[in-house]
């Protein structure tokens, strides 16, 4: 029905009291033609009916269900193999940026995402939050029909409500008539927005993304008068300076940029080119900040002012508003590393950052001749660029104003992500006609008469730009499940063609640029997942050295920062079980949102974490936990939003349908989206937190082991020598006659993005458990990425380690199974046979690894759930309460490899296998591999001297083995962060 | 001997064969006194409580108590260890110093035994519930013929546990029965009532204490005595493996063996004490068990919680010595660490305490004694805790590591194994006599003259 749980919200808004449908209801109490039913019934007749529907009741249970027989196919469809999944190309979109990936379809039924190697925003590489579109198709929660009030609709009757709509607005011009959608890089999209535009001249298209790049493009404008995009190549800069930017792991282009440097770093580890140097100037630790060579921690209302110094040491005049300041002696060193560098250097500003702050980079840039050579710039990737807050604040005011009559909101969810001073929800109520396409009934739909449910990007046909304008075309990958439509079909309603197909009208918009070979351009693309040669041409632009001199710098009070949660993003994901319970980099919170500060800070204000704080912001105040980040600047909160959503679904809404964390959007005003000043004090009580990492301190023991690339020079083998490692064994080793499986870790390349750990949770069937469970400590995940702090907690080094199961040669677990239900493989991994294992847990207590995760209840009880049944990998048990499970190096994967090479009479050949983790991974810092063939990548990485297993003196011999860390740091500099 | 001069008599002078008879069957022929109905139901209802949470068990299996990754055991292992070890006392007495001719055991063997069979019982509850398939667990531990070859995995020091137990319940089970046949012979014959009659009857198995019947009883009780013997040492060394042969810091030390050996013996003699203490004064078996073996048993107390002490100073000292980081740690956690008030509370209870037998006035004290013996059962349990969880919380990858926090389901099933071990006791008690009555007619050679007065009270 309509909602699985909350009350009809309709009933208490009295302005509805004057509408016609509300007072009807009113009166009838039942809605829909139960008081006609229920009028002539009486007593008598009532146990006659009710007697008779026992009686038919139980007569059902006497009918023999019929017969069904699986039919096989009679013409077999040439490319479904059962057992054997088919790839297809497609797109996954975020903030309207695509990335190319191909979908694993299992007879007819999407089951992972993987990247696509030729896509140039994917290389191959995805995202946590690509990898966990597949669970949000399936989530059982999305809105599965139209509705008006609440009551189920057909789409006709929709369609032609929305075209009498459509007429009466055409007949006054389109005045009051407004669309509001996310930001739309799909050019078929805007070409039908711009259709009804040009048939309603006066209506409006409005714009809004909670986590937008509005900044990004009033710095553009502010440098050039105009909004140009600009990317980056990674892989010719030397220098790189990040202006609080999180490139390797946040906005588009991430992916490429962080596989780039890291391809970088990696090869200058093996004498081929130089390394690069990494700065990360961050106002809060960044993902990106972990791999840095020299992180400096600033607060933000410093940023604009240290860039601009930065500008002037490193560019001279050539920028205005800088001067020299003292207060940081590190801007000289690295102004003269730039300078040093010009050409083969990049000035990379933060989306949040100030728009002076982008446009002091685009100067930097210009000063410093990367334009061209690392900068390219380029005609904006958005079909129709605008300042989205000046954009939704507009159509704000006009609905507060009367002067909108019809609004059209496509997807989004203005009425719990837009800046809360606006008031966007009660000015929606202003509206005569509001209707809404969306996955959820969630809080805007709430709002909205109408309630269109919206196909998933993995049920429709749409296209999508990526970070450098390629286009891809979406193609479904299913049938809606719930028969939802795309936000291209709703606009054809509106223009009166209801019944128009997706894959019609996106053939009708590329048919109209390629006439000519449409057909095998068409196919081409969809089979390649992308559209060649439609990448955006760079462009030549001067930027204007007129940018505004730093104001004072503010003063007293604490500053709060505003970014998306590390893993449900703006909210929209906030349903999703994977995004919830991945451990965010650097705080390894799951489930929840917190008020993260420096440990100074925590103790100027009396508190520790968990301790509630109230936050008080724009005239608003909200209560969040505390959770101390090392490396955090003094009196500086960074508070993720996207989380307190009360209509997200039985995930998102928490066990107490509050919503899971604290809802930031209430203290997130116009003037303060991404930065504001706050007061913030203790306030009484306390809120759990579920974190998966306790200690973040190595103790002293040679887990993580870094070195710089002199220190490497000088000694390659400075990481093995920290630690003795035993050759003498009780056991005789095994002989490997066939393969040897290994895999190796790059500690250089980890950004600690989590894509690898939902990649893993998608592909091995892994359950989510719930903040509770992970508060107990049971958190299922396959593959962990631990987190080290190194140095002082004001500005720690930070360093990510991936920690799977080590599949060791001498594994501790293998003799102590009672029942040898985990036993050595003939090819070297450490197997779990889940039938057999009865659960005494010792394996996992004489793991030196903590690899193992136990089903300590039926985790996967949900996955009963019909639709849930889907999502499943139908090459890997889903396994049941009571039975211990591990990383098995995706043998699922190893074993199809091996069957396809046994009937070509072949070796599995190198790279032939991929682990879900090392597939999705965008720095390429995991590699797998046959190690018993000398040629393989793996082979060759293990004989690396900055090679080292984990633990190595237990004598356990591990498969998994790391790769230490090196950095490039500026010898000028050092000790002057 | 002139020691034995100033030692209590092993029982009050002026017992006669006939007159121990009387006094012991007499505890199980007379009406049942109302004492007993009340300790038997709290034991039979906190019993229902182990049942309740097997079936919570079965259910929704292990997730219901605290235990987590890292600490995949928790007082679930913690009572198994702590039940196995108070059985050792039974073993102990019954068969070591059987064979070492030690008198003053006949008074307590008997129920020490008993009490040995209901510890294992009550730890053979943890063995198979504390896994996460239960009904997979009851016969898969087992090495049966079966159809796929497969066989348990010997290396395994849990399989090692699963042959140790069940050997150990089977020979000390025997063994008591055995013992127990003279004796139901004699509750045959001096019972009124027909219930009883038949009952002993079938269990006296004919007894008629023929020469040729004492003579199989003689061989069959030495024969039995030296197969329980190296149980005694075997079953907790077996046990001690189950941390020993493990690579956690805190486990994985050669000292195990023996440690666990005498640390089972230590809080078996507590426990011993504990039962017999409250027993005598009930049952107004004060000449029986006397003075002389409580001190005994304090005595053996002191030296084996001196050999308990001396492992953990061993533990202190090799962690310093052996230079291992991980060690070192190790025991820095376990005296500092979140759970260090617990190893405080360990070293109050098994080394602090226990030197107060050091003192004859406190040997001579019942009350002391008693309260001493308690306080080392609480200590070994917190011993067992202390190897168990605070090894295990923090091991090598502190990313890792994590805490542990025992639920109302883990205390439950304590509690349930406690009432399991109550209820028993309570029916042995009333069913079967608590003193061997054939072993103490060997010692009972007195005046009865000196006591009639107390046979026939």
């Amino acid at each position: 029905m309509k909602t699985l749980d909350g009350p009809d919200f309709w009933r208490s808004l009295e302005e509805y009291a004057d509408t016609p449908e509300f007072a009807e209801q009113l009166g009838r109490e039942f809605p829909q033609h139960a008081s006609e039913w229920d009028a002539g019934v009486s007593r008598r007749r009532f146990l006659e009916l009710s007697g008779a529907s026992l009686a038919l009741a139980g007569l059902t249970a006497c009918v023999k269900q019929p017969r069904e027989g699986l039919v096989p196919y009679v013409k077999q469809p040439e490319e479904i193999v059962p057992g054997r999944p088919l790839f297809f190309a497609t797109a996954f979109t975020l903030g309207g940026y695509a990335t190319g990936v191909l979908v694993e379809s299992h007879t007819g039924r999407p089951t992972k995402v993987e990247g696509n190697p030729q896509h140039p925003a994917s290389l191959g590489a995805t995202d946590l939050f690509a990898q966990a579109s597949i669970l949000s198709l399936y989530d059982p929660d999305r809105s599965q029909t139209i509705t008006k009030l609440g009551q189920i609709r057909t789409w006709p009757a929709f369609a032609e409500e929305l075209q009498a709509r459509v007429k009466t607005a055409r007949a006054i011009g389109g005045e009051g008539f407004r669309l509001l959608t996310p930001t739309v890089t799909s050019p078929a999209l805007a070409a039908k927005i711009r259709e009804l535009l040009a048939i309603l001249p006066k209506a409006r298209w409005h714009q809004w993304e909670p986590a937008g790049r509005d900044l990004v493009r009033a710095g553009a404008r502010l440098a050039f008068g105009q909004h140009v995009e600009t990317r980056y190549d990674f892989s010719q800069a030397d220098v790189i300076v990040s202006l609080d930017a999180d490139p390797f792991t946040f906005g588009p282009g991430s992916l490429v940029y962080a596989r780039a440097f890291a391809r970088r770093r990696r090869e200058a580890a093996i004498g081929a080119g130089t390394p690069p140097r990494y700065y990360a100037i961050e106002t809060t630790p960044t993902s990106s900040g972990s791999l840095a060579d020299h992180r400096i921690s600033l607060k933000p209302s410093e940023l604009h002012a240290v860039a601009a110094a930065l500008a002037a040491a490193a560019a001279g005049g050539a920028v205005a508003g800088g001067a020299a300041d003292t207060r940081f002696p590190w801007i000289a060193a690295c102004a003269a590393d730039l300078k040093a560098h010009a050409g083969r250097s990049l000035v990379i500003p933060g989306e949040h950052a100030p728009a002076e702050v982008h446009a002091i980079a685009h100067l930097l840039n210009d000063a410093l001749s990367n334009f061209g050579a690392t900068v390219i710039l380029t005609d904006p990737v958005e079909a129709e660029s605008v300042d989205q807050l000046a954009s939704l604040a507009a159509l704000v005011a006009d609905m507060k104003a009367g002067g909108v009559d019809t609004l059209l909101v496509f997807g989004g969810n203005p009425a719990f992500d837009a800046p809360a001073d606006l008031g966007f929800a009660e000015a929606l109520q202003k509206v005569a006609f509001r209707a809404r396409l969306g996955l959820y009934d969630d809080e805007t739909s709430q709002y909205c008469q109408w309630h269109v449910n919206e196909a998933h990007e993995l049920e429709a046909w749409s296209d999508a730009r990526a970070f450098d304008g390629t286009v891809t075309i979406l193609q479904p990958l299913i049938e809606p499940l719930y028969g939802g439509k795309s936000a291209l079909e709703v606009l054809c309603a509106a223009l009166g063609q209801p019944a128009a197909k997706g894959l019609d009208l996106l053939k009708a918009h590329w048919q109209r640029q390629h006439p000519e070979g449409f057909d095998a351009f068409f196919r081409k693309s969809l089979h390649d997942g992308f559209v060649a040669g439609s990448a955006l041409p760079a462009k030549a632009l001067k930027p204007k050295a007129n940018v505004p001199a730093p104001g004072a710098a503010a003063g007293a009070g604490l500053e709060i920062i505003f970014r998306p949660d590390p893993g449900i993003f703006d909210g929209r994901f906030a349903n999703n079980g994977w995004l919830q319970e991945v451990p965010k980099p650097l705080t390894k919170l799951t489930w929840d949102n917190a008020a993260h500060m420096s440990a100074a800070t925590a103790k100027k204000l009396g508190v520790n974490n968990e301790d509630l704080v109230g936050i008080t912001a724009g005239g608003a105040t909200i209560a969040a936990p505390v959770w101390i980040l090392p490396g955090q600047p003094d009196d500086v909160v960074t508070l993720h939003f996207g989380h307190g959503r009360t209509r997200a679904g039985r995930v998102g809404n928490g066990t107490d349908g509050k919503g899971t964390g604290v809802n930031a959007y209430r203290i997130r005003m116009t003037t303060g989206l991404w930065l504001a000043s706050a007061a913030v004090q203790r306030t009484d009580g306390t809120h759990a937190l579920a974190t998966t990492q306790h200690h973040f301190n190595m103790e002293g023991r040679h887990l993580v082991r870094t070195g710089t690339f002199e220190e490497y020079r000088k000694d390659p083998e400075f990481a093995r020598k920290v630690e003795e490692i035993p050759t003498i064994s009780m056991y005789p080793g095994y002989t490997y006659d066939q393969h040897a499986w290994g895999l190796a870790v790059n500690l250089s390349s980890c950004t600690g993005c989590n894509a690898c750990v939902v990649a893993c949770q998608s592909e091995n069937n892994i359950p989510t458990i719930g903040k509770d469970e992970v508060r107990r400590g049971r958190e299922m995940h396959w593959i962990r990425i631990d987190r080290y702090y190194e140095g002082t907690p004001e500005n720690p080094a930070v360093h990510n380690q991936p920690v799977m199961c080590m599949h060791c040669e001498q594994a501790p677990c293998e003799v102590v199974c009672p029942v040898a239900a985990t036993t050595h493989s003939e090819e070297g991994i450490n197997e779990m046979t889940y039938n057999r294992c009865i659960g005494t847990k010792y394996c996992s207590n004489n793991c030196p690894y903590k690899v193992r995760r136990f089903n300590f209840f039926d985790y996967n009880k949900d996955k009963h759930l019909p639709v849930l049944t889907l999502l499943a990998n139908p090459n890997v048990t889903v396994r049941q309460k009571g039975v211990m499970e591990k990383c098995n190096y995706c043998i699922q994967r190893v074993n199809r490899a091996r069957m396809d090479a046994e009937k070509e009479n072949r070796r599995v050949r190198d790279g032939e296998v991929l682990t879900a983790c090392q597939q999705v991974c965008p720095t390429e810092a995991l590699v797998f591999g046959d190690i018993n063939d000398p040629t393989s990548k793996v082979a060759k990485l293990r004989k690396e001297p900055l090679e080292y297993p984990l633990l190595a003196e237990l004598n356990t011999r591990p498969r998994t083995t790391y790769l230490a860390k090196l950095t490039n740091p500026n010898t000028d500099l050092l000790g002057k962060e | 001997m002139s020691a034995n001069a100033e030692r209590p008599p092993v029982i009050a002078p002026g017992y006669t064969p006939a007159t121990v008879t009387d006094k012991i069957s007499a505890v199980v022929l007379n009406k049942t006194p109302k004492w007993w109905y009340v300790g038997f139901a709290i034991s039979f209802l906190a019993a229902q409580l182990l049942f309740i949470t097997m079936a919570k068990l079965l259910v929704l299996t292990v997730g219901i108590w605290g235990i987590n990754i890292p600490v995949a055991w928790g007082i679930d292992i913690v009572n198994f260890v702590w039940w196995i070890g108070i059985g050792h006392a039974g073993t102990l007495i019954s068969a070591i110093l059987l064979l070492l001719r030690q008198t003053w055991r006949t008074s307590i063997n008997r129920f020490a035994e008993a009490m040995t069979l209901f510890a294992v019982a009550a730890a053979a509850q943890f063995v198979l519930f504390h896994t996460g398939r239960q009904w997979l667990a009851v016969y898969w531990l087992f090495p049966y013929p079966n159809t796929m070859g497969l066989w348990p995995q010997f290396r395994s020091p849990l399989m090692w546990d699963v042959f140790a137990v069940s050997t150990y319940a089977t020979i000390s089970a025997l063994f008591w029965f055995v013992g127990l046949i003279p004796d139901l012979a004699t509750l045959r014959d001096r019972s009124k009532h027909w219930f009883g009659k038949i009952t002993y009857g079938m269990l006296a198995m004919g007894w008629r204490g023929s020469a040729r019947h004492w003579h199989n009883y003689e061989t069959a009780s030495l024969l039995l005595a030296g197969l329980a013997t190296p149980l005694v040492v075997s079953v907790h060394t077996v046990v001690s493996f189950d941390f020993a042969v493990g690579i956690i810091p805190g486990w994985h030390a050669t000292i195990f063996p023996p440690y666990f050996v005498a640390g089972a013996i230590y809080s078996g003699f507590a426990m011993v004490m504990t039962l017999s203490i409250p027993l005598r004064k009930v049952f107004g078996l004060e000449d029986f068990i006397t003075m002389r073996h409580l001190q005994n048993m304090a005595k053996i107390m002191l030296a084996t919680g001196l050999i308990v002490a001396y492992g953990y100073g061993i533990e202190l000292f090799m962690a310093w010595y052996s230079g291992n980081t991980f060690e070192t740690f190790m025991m820095k956690n376990r005296i500092l660490g979140p759970y260090g008030w617990i190893w405080g509370l360990l070293i109050l209870c098994n080394v602090l305490t226990p030197q107060f037998l050091w003192l004859r006035k406190v040997r001579n004290s019942v009350l002391g004694l008693f309260f001493i013996s308690i306080i080392v059962n609480i200590g070994m349990w917190l011993e067992r805790f202390v190897i168990i969880v605070t090894s295990l919380h923090r091991d090598f990858l502190p990313s890792s590591w994590g805490m542990y926090t025992p639920t109302v389901w883990d205390w439950s099933f304590f509690v349930g194994t406690l009432g399991l071990f109550f209820s028993l006791m309570f029916l042995f008690i009333r069913f079967l006599p608590v003193i061997s009555i054939f072993e103490m007619r060997t010692i009972a050679t007195g005046d009865p003259a000196d006591v009639k007065s107390k046979a026939h009270p």
